[in-house]
């Protein structure tokens, strides 16, 4: 009996270590340094810590951190905010056009035979085979003026001159949307498949065309699904550094960009370190919704 | 709806069905007519050139066992599959090509298909919004309803809330609340353990009288078949085998396969030795002796016929019966099933043949009268059993 609940709690307690160790630990050390100062030194910031230098020099450092670097971040003179609420607005809008490029298909996959599905299942996947990196540079060779697309279009007759594409949020946005297809698809796919089709010969049976069926019944059992696509897609994407950095212009404006720019080429880590705790920050309120219709689903069941 | 009370009193509720027997009227008019239909899914036919009449207020029963084609043959009616060749008429309007969204039906499931993400009242109004009733009339319809299944408290409950035998409520709930002109029930009661089914029939019957609506109910389960119906209808390979009332279905099979897919049977093979003044001599082969049975068939002395015998009109006695000259034979008691209310005897005959009869446990006995190998006489009279000659 003892050994049992011995063996209970050391299967509970890896993930938990895992997310100390690797999560929370990590956290807290940036957000240390977030509360630090920049200094031209090894690390770059001070104060440090010293714990061999006794209590009396950890009080000391302790008194010095300060909250100067959010409100430097948090000030309208810098472009921090602008950044913040661009990235929630490209993320969003990617979010929707996910929806509705992804829905289609998943629908379509859910209807399918049931002998394709798995073969459909995994083209969705199949790009995942190659480096996301290399999937995005090869976008600016699709996306530039001499590019496929603009070759294409122009060879069709569609278009006098090329478009330009590359380098505006519009790259962006395709960039995205290609990447995080998947993410999309797979929990609407998911969603779609459990149904049970009789609820629609049921619908029908009660007077529903299948257009209103869709809407009356389909959509609202996939909601579930819609949601943790959503989330899939929106969360990661508002911090989202490689696509805007590649495709977008040098005006598009992202947080993750930003971030990297003021780690990178300023090298303040502390200010990079307050962008990412308050970017954390702003992404808590979509994580704890999403984690809230989960339980909500699981208690369904 | 036209029908009133005064008709009700055609079939009386929760008593003997009066005179309720519209197939025997030449000038009746079938509410459902099915002409020449097949139904084929590639290769396989799943109906095969049926036709049948089903009459209002009729409680119809499609019976057979798994894949003999009654699933299809309802779903053509809803209209989830449409006939390679034949007509459906409801009153008189050919239904081939209607979506099911437009036919005056409504089904029951079998797995009651209930949305699960509306409440039981959203469920039963959900017909009644789509044909844009009134809300007052719908909201009257829907407490109507849940009045009839007995769910009043249930009603914000959400399927998945309710047990099994709330959800088949709600399920009928909503397929009556539309006042469909037929209603169909694919193995409505299926998922119901054997004394809520038993219930549940007897409840059915009256809704189904209360409401004078037309049921089709598909089973394979015989008992619940004779329980409801008016008619029944025995499939066999997309074929109707015997259409007839439960008691002639019962007690005068068509052939050999209705009357052992029907309860329990004993057949014996023989051969037709004479046939006149209504008395049939049949010899069978195994047992090597000749049996009479009082039946009015087309048979001809050296046909090959079988005789069919319920287990519970054989007689069973360990000493010889006073007249052994009809139907009166000995044998050996080779197993006894005791089902509490009746003991099921295995008699062998003389050649290994083994005939089953039933006998009511009237008495409680701790100690059977008759036992294992006990040398028994099992006799039945010549209206007990059919010849059957296919």
């Amino acid at each position: 009996m003892a050994r049992q609940t011995r063996g209970r709690w050391l299967v509970i307690a890896v993930p938990y270590l895992w997310l100390l160790a690797l999560f929370l630990v990590p956290f807290f050390i940036v957000f240390k340094i977030s509360l630090s100062q920049d200094a031209i030194a090894q690390p770059p910031y001070e104060p440090v810590f010293d714990l061999a230098a006794g209590w009396e020099a950890v009080r000391g450092a302790l008194e010095q951190l300060n909250f100067d670097n959010y409100s430097y971040v948090l000030s309208w003179d810098n472009e921090f905010l602008l950044a913040y609420a661009s990235s929630l607005k490209i993320a969003a809008i990617s979010t929707v056009l996910l929806l509705l490029v992804g829905y289609p298909v998943a629908y379509g996959m859910a209807r399918a035979p049931k002998s394709i599905r798995p073969t459909l299942l995994m083209l969705v996947i199949l790009p995942f085979w190659t480096s996301f990196l290399i999937r995005v540079y090869a976008w600016i060779g699709i996306l530039s003026p001499e590019g496929l697309l603009n070759q294409l279009l122009m060879a069709l007759g569609v278009i006098d001159e090329p478009l330009e594409l590359l380098a505006t949020d519009t790259a962006v946005y395709i960039g995205i949307v290609y990447s995080y297809l998947p993410f999309m698809i797979l929990p609407l796919y998911s969603a779609l498949e459990k149904m049970d089709e009789t609820l629609l010969e049921a619908a029908a049976d009660l007077g529903c065309p299948p257009f209103a069926a869709f809407w009356k019944i389909t959509w609202p059992l996939s909601l579930p699904g819609v949601f943790a696509g959503c989330l899939l897609c929106f969360i990661p994407a508002v911090g989202e550094f490689v696509i805007p950095d590649l495709l977008g212009g040098s005006d598009t404006l992202m947080i993750g960009k930003s971030l990297w720019t003021e780690f990178s080429v300023n090298r303040s880590w502390t200010v990079s370190s307050a962008v990412a705790v308050l970017l954390l920050l702003v992404l808590v309120v979509p994580i704890v919704f999403y984690q809230n219709v989960q339980t909500r689903q699981m208690e369904g069941r | 709806m036209s029908t009133g009370v005064a008709e009700k009193t055609q079939k009386t509720v929760g008593g003997i069905r009066r005179k309720f027997a519209p197939w025997t009227d030449p000038k009746a008019v079938p509410l459902i007519r099915y002409q020449n239909v097949t139904k084929r899914f590639g290769s396989f036919t799943a109906v095969e050139d049926l036709s049948l009449d089903i009459y209002e207020r009729e409680f119809f029963a499609l019976l057979g066992p798994s894949g003999c084609g009654k699933t299809t043959l309802m779903r053509m009616l809803a209209g989830f599959e449409e006939p390679t060749s034949g007509r459906i008429t409801l009153a008189g309007q050919d239904l081939v090509g209607t979506p099911p969204y437009k036919r005056p039906v409504n089904m029951m499931f079998q797995s009651y298909a209930l949305f699960p993400h509306m409440s039981v009242w959203d469920n039963i109004a959900f017909g009644l919004k789509q044909d844009g009733v009134a809300k007052d009339a719908t909201a009257a319809r829907v407490e109507e309803m849940l009045k009839l299944v007995k769910l009043e408290q249930f009603a914000r409950r959400k399927p998945h809330q309710l047990s099994g035998g709330q959800r088949q409520r709600v399920a009928l709930a909503r397929s009556l609340a539309k006042r469909p002109k037929v209603l169909l029930l694919d193995e409505p009661l299926g998922a119901l353990d054997k004394k809520l089914r038993e219930e549940t029939q007897f409840e059915l019957m009256d809704i189904q009288m209360e409401l004078g609506m037309t049921f089709l109910i598909v089973t394979h389960d015989q008992e619940e078949a004779m329980t409801v119906a008016d008619r029944i209808a025995v499939m066999n390979h997309g074929k109707l085998v015997q259409v007839a009332p439960p008691a002639v279905i019962y007690e005068q099979p068509a052939s050999r396969y209705v009357a052992d897919f029907v309860g329990d049977v004993n057949l014996i093979e023989g051969k037709v030795e004479s046939n006149a003044g209504g008395l049939v001599r049949v010899h069978a082969a195994a047992a090597d002796m000749s049996l009479t049975i009082a039946q009015d068939i087309q048979a001809q002395p050296g046909d090959a016929a079988w005789i069919a015998v319920r287990p519970e009109k054989v007689r069973i006695d360990l000493d010889p019966p006073a007249d052994r000259s009809v139907n009166c034979v000995s044998g050996t008691i080779w197993d006894i099933g005791y089902l509490g209310d009746l003991s099921i005897y295995h008699v062998e005959l003389a050649d290994g043949s083994r005939i089953k009869a039933a006998k009511p446990n009237l008495t409680r006995m701790v100690e059977r009268p008759i036992s294992w190998d006990d040398k028994v006489w099992i006799s039945w009279s010549p209206d007990a059993g059919v010849v059957l000659t296919s």
